[in-house]
């Protein structure tokens, strides 16, 4: 019996193995942000690669100085960070000071990952830390969105994105333009389903276009990288107590359809509600949650001061995941519903 | 209660509070105004000041008046004395420094409740002389001031753009909202904790490896 050829092979498990590993996860999600990302650029031009590229390197260099030389190779290989770094980006402005999009990276990472032991240990969605970070640090420069200019005027780079580290940003005149949410909360005026449906709005760089991002979920559902019950409960709870406040009074409150392509329902629902690290792990655990982003939404879009809620709506649900897992805990077989045997 | 106080130093007792045993990053004590009133420089000094003049006082008379003081009302007895220097610093800072005064507000009063010197009075000052009392008093008030100072000129530098109500950068400077916020003293504590106990790692392992050096040598 040969080392190379043995009759009998004794191996510890896991037998089977399967394609999925970390890097792997995260090149789907890569490529399923392809298309929303590819329309950003198209919308908002050179200035919203710009703002993705500053928020992508603050992430990578953070999580490159943070990590023990000899773990760098692997952490930095499996492009979580960038990717973190990516999610960021596409939920900020398209004119906001580069140097405020690469603090937003690095606080995503070192507060929303690293500082709790790195990929898998944090109970916030990283890129979310970064952007409430952001929104508290710098409401204004958060809050000051444009219009699209399309493809013809793609170099246009806005005079705020160049704003030298800690100065203030230009006030823009011209270009300000309200985000639909914005218009509805404060104007109770709804835009065109098909604008929302395919980007042409104001908005944050990569929350725009929800036929394309839709794209990207349903791609990440066939890859298997995303829990389906919960964006379809995020969709569900959301449209229903968004269809019954539009039932009470169609004149204040937007229809369920407005409510889920507009602003980063469909962005969060699908790329970061989804997270595994912050989402409950058991379906009844993953359906609580949804739900409870999904309510969350229309109760802070609607009655609260913000226009957006999608953000804490997640972050708030994050915080109670790991209550939702205990809850949720499926009996073990052989065991009854107390624990005993 | 006597443990051979003779072999200790009132030196080393005093400088124990500015590194070693620091009230705020290592014993994590007094987090209540340390949170609450570090959102600009000139407030976390007024407020270190007042803590110093409250500490070193009541450790003063407490370990003074350690013999007469009842084992079974100690806390309460504590608490008076700390009270009255309180009332002096309230009323101190409301002559001298009014404005300052009124931006610290209900923080002044709550000095009483601080843990960090009703802690050094039941686990210092009732067991040790009057010398070494205060020593210890001075300087665990001194690291807590430091504390302090450090926290309110991060919070006031990156929220304002100012330091002692001095403009750092110009009148360009986008200020960071947070960092007066609440949570800018959560984030910037948990910082300088981490700041803090990694430099105290990296002196640990320094020293161990000053140590190894010097057996090879022998």
């Amino acid at each position: 019996m040969s080392k190379q050829d043995p009759k009998l092979l004794l191996q510890p498990a896991p037998l089977l193995r399967q394609g999925m590993t970390t890097p792997a996860a995260m090149r789907d999600v890569w490529l399923a942000l392809l298309p929303a990302t590819a329309a950003a650029l198209w919308y908002f031009g050179l200035a919203a690669l710009l703002v993705l590229v500053a928020s992508i390197a603050g992430s990578v260099l953070t999580e490159w100085a943070f990590t023990p030389k000899e773990r760098r190779a692997i952490t930095l290989r499996d492009n979580s960070a960038a990717l973190t770094g990516l999610l960021l980006g596409l939920t900020l402005p398209p004119a906001l000071p580069l140097w405020m999009a690469f603090v937003g990276g690095a606080v995503a990472i070192g507060i929303g990952k690293l500082i709790w032991g790195g990929l898998g240990a944090n109970i916030f969605n990283p890129a979310l830390v970064g952007r409430a970070f952001l929104l508290a640090t710098f409401p204004i420069a958060m809050t000051s969105w444009t219009v699209q200019q399309g493809p013809a005027e793609f170099f246009t780079v806005h005079a705020s994105n160049l704003t030298a580290p800690f100065m203030q940003a230009p006030v823009m005149d011209t270009l300000s333009a309200a985000t639909p949410l914005g218009q509805m909360k404060f104007e109770q005026s709804a835009t065109p389903l098909w604008d929302l449906l395919i980007g042409n709005t104001a908005g944050s760089i990569g929350e725009t276009s929800a036929l394309l991002l839709l794209l990207g979920g349903i791609y990440l559902f066939l890859r298997r990288d995303l829990d389906w019950r919960i964006p379809v409960g995020i969709f569900a709870s959301a449209a229903l107590f968004s269809a019954i406040l539009y039932g009470v009074d169609a004149e204040r409150y937007p229809s369920a359809l407005f409510t889920l392509l507009s602003g980063g329902m469909l962005l969060g629902a699908l790329f970061m509600a989804t997270d595994p690290v912050t989402s409950p792990v058991t379906p009844k655990g993953a359906w609580v949650f949804a739900i409870g982003v999904g309510f969350l939404v229309v109760l802070i879009r609607v009655f609260g001061g913000f226009p957006e809620g999608m953000m804490y709506a997640i972050l708030l649900m994050n915080a109670a995941t790991p209550l939702i897992d205990r809850w949720t805990q499926p009996r073990v077989f052989g065991r009854n519903k107390g624990g005993s045997a | 209660m006597a443990i051979s106080s003779k072999k200790m130093n009132p030196y080393d007792e005093m400088m124990k509070g500015l590194w070693r045993d620091n009230p705020v990053f290592v014993q994590v004590l007094g987090m209540c105004p340390m949170l609450a009133v570090t959102n600009s420089a000139i407030n976390a000094i007024a407020m270190g000041l007042a803590t110093f003049f409250v500490l070193v006082g009541s450790s003063f008379l407490v370990s003074s008046l350690k013999r007469w003081i009842p084992k079974q009302v100690r806390i309460s007895v504590y608490i008076v004395i700390i009270a009255t220097f309180v009332t002096v610093v309230d009323y101190v800072l409301l002559a001298t420094v009014p404005a300052i005064h009124k931006e610290l507000g209900a923080f002044i009063p709550l000095i009483v409740a601080n843990c960090l010197i009703l802690g050094r009075q039941e686990a210092f000052a009732s067991r040790y002389p009057v010398k070494l009392a205060v020593m210890d008093a001075i300087g665990m008030a001194t690291g807590f001031l430091l504390a302090m100072f450090a926290l309110g000129s991060v919070r006031e530098i990156l929220g304002e753009g100012k330091l002692f109500g001095v403009s750092l950068f110009g009148d360009n400077f986008e200020p960071w909202v947070i960092m007066i916020l609440p949570p800018g003293g959560f984030i910037t504590l948990g910082l300088l904790l981490l700041l803090f106990n990694w430099v105290g790692e990296r002196k640990q392992a320094f020293i161990a490896q000053v140590a190894e050096a010097e057996r090879g040598k022998a």
